[in-house]
This record gives C-alpha cells, structure tokens and sequence, in this order.
C-alpha cells in the first residue's frame, strides 16, 4: 500500500501467446548467401577485416570491434565473401555489411578453441572474442557491461521474456540449461560475485522448476518467480524485483552492485568458454497469425528474413503485411524483406493486414491509466502536454528520459492514442535541451 | 518493391479497453439508478432520462457538425452526461427546462472547452448547478415517491429534518423518501458501484476516501452517521460524479487527497452552511482544483528524484 502511493507501476496484463514454448527449436538448413551489418550491436559499428574473394570459415572473424563500446562479428559459415554492401538499418541507420556465399561445407575455423580464462581480465576477453551481446533484444556488449566502474555483488538473470509470443529465452532454459548454469557459474566465479538472481516470470513454471532443480548444490544462487505482468524484464524493473534496490536516475545498474544478464547471452558465454565457437547462430521464435506453423527457429546469424518466412512457410491466402523483429511490445518494424536476421534478434512477428491494423486514435479522456501502468511510475499523460508546447523545462521536471518505451502506455490507452512514440519524441527533445 | 511492408512505432498491439467500452460500463452502471427511479417515481422518469440524454447526444452532434469537427456521438459520453444530469433532477421537472440543462452541460461546460478530456468540471454537474440556480423552485421541487403510502416520510428532502437521527434507514436506504431521482436508491447506486468496480472502470479509492471522510467527520461531530451517508446526493456524486475521469486526480496520492477535500468541504456545508445539500459544490471547487493537485501528488519514478546529469 504504502509502495502504491510513491508509484503505481502497474505494467499491462498483455496477452502470453506463447504457444512454441513448447516446440523444440528447429535447425534451418544453409541459406545462399548472408549478410553481416557492421553494427549490430549498441556502441562503434565494426570494421571488416575481410574482403571480396577472401575464403571464410564457420567462426572466421568479419568485422573488428571498432573501439571498446563495440563487439566482434564472426561469420556463422564457410564460404567466400561475395562482397561488402551498403545497407539501410531499420531505423534508417547507413552501414556497411559483409556479404558471405556458403560453400556448404561447414568448415570450422582452426582458430576456434576453447579460452582460457583465470580471472576478471580473461572473461572480459573471451566476452569479447566470442562477440557476445546483449541478447534479450538491447544488443549492449558484454565486455563492457563485465568491466562496471563500482564493485558489484549480485548477478541478476534476466529470464522474464515478459514480450508477448517470444519463447526464445524459455527455450534456451529448457534446451541448455547447462550452459545456463556453465555461463552462471563462470560469471560469479571471475567476477567474484557472491549472489545470483535468476528472475523468471511466473508464466514459465517448467523453466522455474527445471532452473530450481539445478541450482539446489549451487550456493548464493536463488530463482526468483515474478508476477506475469508486462514488462518483468526491463533492467530497472527487474533489478527492483529481484533485489530491491533501485538504479539512480541517469545510472547504471553496477551504480547499485547490479549486473544484468539476459538467459540466452550467459548461455551463449557458456558455450564459448566449453567451445570457443563465437556467437555465430541465433534462435527466433516464428509467430504471429500470418506464420503457417509458429515455431522457433535456429538461424545463421546474417541470413535474409526472407529465406527464414521461405523456410517457415506463410499462412495460405494472407497477405504478409508487418514483420516485427522482437516482440509486439518493443520490436522495430522492418522495412525490407530481405534485411538479414541480426545477432539480437529474438523474434520475428509476421502479421497479415488484419492484425497489423491499429484502432484509429481518439481524445485523451485523462483517465490517467498511462499512470498507473507506466513502471517507472512517470506520467506519459502530462509528458504528452509538456511535450506538445515544447517545454522542456517541464519535461526535465517530469523525468521524461527515465522512460524505457516499454509500450505500456500506448498499449493500456483506452484512446488507443501511441503515447510511446510522443514519449520517445519528448524524450529526444529534452536529451537535445530543445535545440534542433 | 514488391513486398510493401507496413511500418509503424512500437508497441504493435494494443488492450482490450476502448473509450467507447469504459462508457458503456458507466452507463450499465446507471442502469439499477435509472430503473430504481422509475420503481420509486414512475413512469415519468423514464420519460425523462430519455429527453436530457437524447438532447445531450443532440447538442453534441449539432454543435461539431457545425464547426465541422469529428462526429464524437460513437464514444457514448455524452449519453452518460444525459443520463447523469436526468437522474440529478426531480421527476416532476419539465422538459424543456431538462433541455437547457442538457445544452449547459454539452455546449458550454464540454465542447466549448474543447471536449472530452478537455472540460475542466464535470459537465454534468455544473448544469445541475446551474438548474439549481436558474430554476431553484423546481429543482428543489419534493416529490413524494408514487410507490410509498401517507405514512411514508413526507417532509423535504430528509437533510433539512430536524432529527435526521429518527429517520428509517431501511427506506432511506431503498430511495423511497423524495429528493432527484437518482440519488434517492442507495442500493441501485451501490449495485453501480460494484459494476464499476468489477468492469475496472474506476478505482474505489475516490468514493471511498470521500464517504469515509464524510462519515469520520459526522461521527466526531455527534451527527446521525447512516443517515447522512444515505441521504441527498452524496453517495450518488461520489461513486458517479465525483470519479469523473476528466475532472479527477491521476495517481493514488491525487485521490486520496480529492476524496478527502470532498468529504470536508460536504461536511463543512451539511454542518453550518445555508444550504441543506454540499454535494455538488463539493466536487464543483475539487474539479478546478485538480490541475494544482496532480501537479503536487506526482507518483516518485523509480530510481528518480535525483537531478538529471
């Protein structure tokens, strides 16, 4: 009650529509040829290091982190590059892009051997030539995010998967939980951290109990149930779900001894650390109504979304109208067919013209539900009207830059108003301090 | 370009709740109070929930088909203004007088500020008020229910009894004592709440923190608690005029703080003003009040406070 009267934080009680939780991932076969962005990751974009004609190999290095805020891209075949490209990001980003055909014979490269790692200094190394990003969606480096300023003392996983149909983290639970706990394990180990928080929301009972069972010999390890209420798995939400603490506005989650990390990116450096195969591959999770089968999908990082819809197959009779990457939630809309699948991918939503149409916008009837959902406890409603005479004196007032547009607004607004996107308009304004 | 994609911002689905769907809620709300009052009073209720809400419903469509502004009609807010400001009269009102208020509470209190969302008190209140003003003899007109006997109460309205502590409860509860037709029948308005409660069209927090305050307050003063929760328009404004989403508090703090400053200020009239009813008045200052009060009751970000680096 009392927690009530300093912010609601209410979330959205989205739909789950999580169907494929419980289809096993699915291998795709080779495509003809993919496409490696140079930034697909949050920080520098990437130099090649590869040119037309070289010869490629599974776990060949294409494209060299372009400072410390960047991450390495690896090729996920063998093959030979075909060409570098200029490619148009889904948010209009210009980028440079490997393109690599596939000989098909899947050759590893003789430089994939497991790393050694003995302290801090060598994780954060083998983070970094695994490639490793966030992979719930946020694509931060993990190299950067294992080198905090301040001390940290618990390890957060983050396992929510609050987006609706995405069931990509419940399968990395359930399909490799070793590397789940391996990566855990090596995280806590080297980065001396004491405490682990594995949050999971509630709607995923057979990843909490699996994840329960391994943890019982495991020490300083605990499993955290969250409510299935949207969004569970935004870092500060989560961070105060799952410790209580609360990371400073303008902070960072080490500013509160916290590291976050999504299930399937420690899974990944898991994996690395038993292989020294870098992240090369990613799973999707295949759904929305114009999908003939929903299902998840192991995909070769930089393989055409178009090759994935061939694989899957569309739904007889519907017309392909809106490909989300990600969830319903937060996913970005692609604009190109043919726009390769990128390393943080977790989705793609195909939806026919049906379900792609949204409700027309009516007034704002100040109902105040925006409010009441938003879980950062900000008020879009009065963000709106500051926003709409361009004050940016209230909008620093209104702590619009501590929204994470998490799409709960626009999605509880009655009026069907995209609140979301004036936040994110409001929250551009007050960043420039309202220059142009 | 063969494959043309639609693209649009996040997020890509959107809830149940419409704006049209939360007034509907209110309006089957209102339903047992519009049935009640036709139980109590007679047929001649109906006759004019049926006038004032189609007048409302009438202005608002006259008035943005002449300044060529969008049809609002769908949204069905304006038939919750009609049947609202209806059950604020008395049965015996005539209906033209029951039209100007409809015009009051459309055209000047709502769209001439803009519209839904945009009118700073509730629409149908201050045409109440209004009626009061303008027509006081028959607003205030007692009406002695057709369904009760001689025996029954048959002073005015209740609150300007004597001894509202020998009143029968069970009638007051029941709305068989005159007053306006719809805040007469505390069980239909309780059975409206529930409605809005279970539909989640509206917290419980502002008709709550309201009659809590009014009942406190009368039992300190040694007043009849019952009877003046169950009499006049108290509990008929605060579960439906009162929770106004337009004209009412954003966040729990801004409730509590609305309920309570109604709960004072209807006290505060019952106790020692001329007027034997505080209801309206009450809510009619809260309502301009509301602006200062959300900007003073902001919900605490989480991790904010602290200045922006």
């Amino acid at each position: 009650m009392f927690k009530k009267l300093k912010r609601s934080a209410l979330g959205a009680s989205v739909p789950h529509e999580k169907a494929t939780a419980g289809m096993a991932t699915v291998k795709m076969p080779l495509p003809a040829r993919i496409v490696l962005p140079m930034q697909q990751h949050i920080g520098a974009p990437c130099t090649p290091v590869v040119k037309k004609g070289d010869t490629v190999q599974v776990g060949t290095l294409v494209g060299k982190a372009g400072g410390f805020v960047s991450a390495n891209i690896y090729s996920g075949v063998s093959g030979t590059v075909s060409g570098i490209e200029t490619l148009v990001g889904s948010t209009g980003a210009v980028m440079e892009a490997v393109v690599i055909t596939p000989d098909g014979q899947q050759t590893v490269d003789p430089s994939v051997q497991p790393p050694v790692v003995t302290d801090k200094a060598s994780l954060v190394k083998a983070a970094q030539d695994c490639g490793l990003v966030g992979l719930g969606g946020a694509g931060f480096p993990t190299a950067v995010k294992l080198s905090p300023k301040t001390p940290v003392d618990t390890l957060v996983i983050n396992g929510a998967e609050c987006e609706p149909y995405l069931t990509a983290d419940t399968r990395e639970f359930l399909e490799n939980s070793d590397t789940v706990i391996s990566g855990i394990e090596a995280v806590m180990k080297y980065m001396e951290i004491k405490h682990c928080v594995i949050g999971i929301e509630r709607n995923k009972p057979e990843c909490i109990d699996l994840m329960c069972s391994l943890i019982s010999g495991m020490s300083g390890v605990e499993v955290k149930p969250l409510p299935s209420r949207y969004p569970q798995g935004a870092e500060k939400t989560l961070i105060e779900n799952t410790t209580g603490r609360e990371v400073p506005r303008g902070g960072l989650p080490s500013d509160v001894g916290v590291i976050v990390m999504n299930v399937t990116t420690v899974s990944t450096l898991g994996k690395f650390l038993a292989t020294g195969m870098p992240l090369t591959t990613k799973r999707l999770t295949l759904e929305g109504d114009a999908v003939a089968k929903p299902c998840n999908v192991e995909v070769i990082v930089g393989t055409p979304v178009q090759d994935v819809l061939d694989f899957v197959g569309l739904k007889e009779g519907v017309t392909l109208s809106k490909v989300i990457c990600g969830g319903p939630m937060m996913g970005v809309c692609l604009t190109d067919i043919n726009y390769p699948v990128t390393r943080q991918n977790n989705g793609l939503l195909l939806l026919s013209d049906k379900a792609a149409a949204l409700p027309a916008p009516g007034p704002c009837i100040r109902c105040g539900r925006c409010i009441e959902g938003c879980p950062m406890g900000l008020a879009p409603v009065q963000i709106a009207g500051a926003f709409q005479k361009k004050d940016v004196a209230a909008l620093n007032a209104l702590q619009v830059d501590l929204c994470v547009l998490c799409g709960t607004c626009s999605f509880v607004c009655p009026a069907k108003r995209p609140v979301t996107q004036t936040m994110s308009l409001a929250k551009e304004l007050q960043r420039k301090g309202g220059k142009k | 370009m063969e494959n043309r994609l639609l693209v649009t911002a996040s997020p890509h689905i959107t809830g149940r709740d419409t704006t049209r769907g939360l007034m509907g809620n209110v309006i089957a709300a209102l339903v047992p109070c519009i049935v009640a009052a036709a139980i109590i009073f007679g047929w001649q209720a109906l006759l004019l929930v049926g006038v004032t809400t189609a007048a409302c419903v009438g202005f608002e469509y006259l008035y943005c088909l002449i300044l060529k502004k969008p049809n609002p009609v769908g949204d069905l807010s304006a038939v919750v203004t009609g049947i609202i400001l209806a059950l604020n009269m008395p049965v015996t009102m005539p209906l033209w007088i029951a039209v100007v208020g409809a015009f009051i509470a459309i055209v000047i209190v709502k769209q001439l500020f803009g519209g839904i969302g945009a009118n700073f008190a509730n629409p149908a209140l201050v045409a109440r008020i209004a009626l009061f003003s303008g027509f006081s003899t028959r607003m205030t007109a007692v009406v002695i229910p057709a369904c009760v006997g001689v025996d029954a109460l048959s002073s005015a309205t209740p609150l300007q009894t004597a001894d509202m502590g020998s009143l029968p409860l069970l009638d007051l509860f029941l709305g068989k004592y005159g007053g306006v037709m719809g805040e007469t029948c505390s069980l239909a308005i309780l059975i409206g709440l529930v409605w809005l409660l279970v539909s989640r069209t509206i917290s419980a927090v502002i008709p709550v923190t309201y009659l809590a305050t009014v009942a406190v307050l009368f039992a300190i003063a040694g007043q009849p608690v019952l009877a003046n929760l169950l009499t006049g328009g108290l509990l008929f404004g605060a579960v439906f005029m009162a929770t106004d989403y337009v004209t009412s508090p954003f966040t729990l703090r801004g409730k509590l703080v609305f309920g309570l400053g109604l709960g004072l200020i209807t006290f505060a009239i019952r106790m020692w003003g001329d007027l034997p009813e505080g209801v309206s008045y009450a809510i009619l200052f809260m309502n301009l009040l509301v602006p200062y009060i959300n900007d003073l009751t902001r919900q605490v970000p989480l991790g904010g406070g602290k200045k922006h680096g």
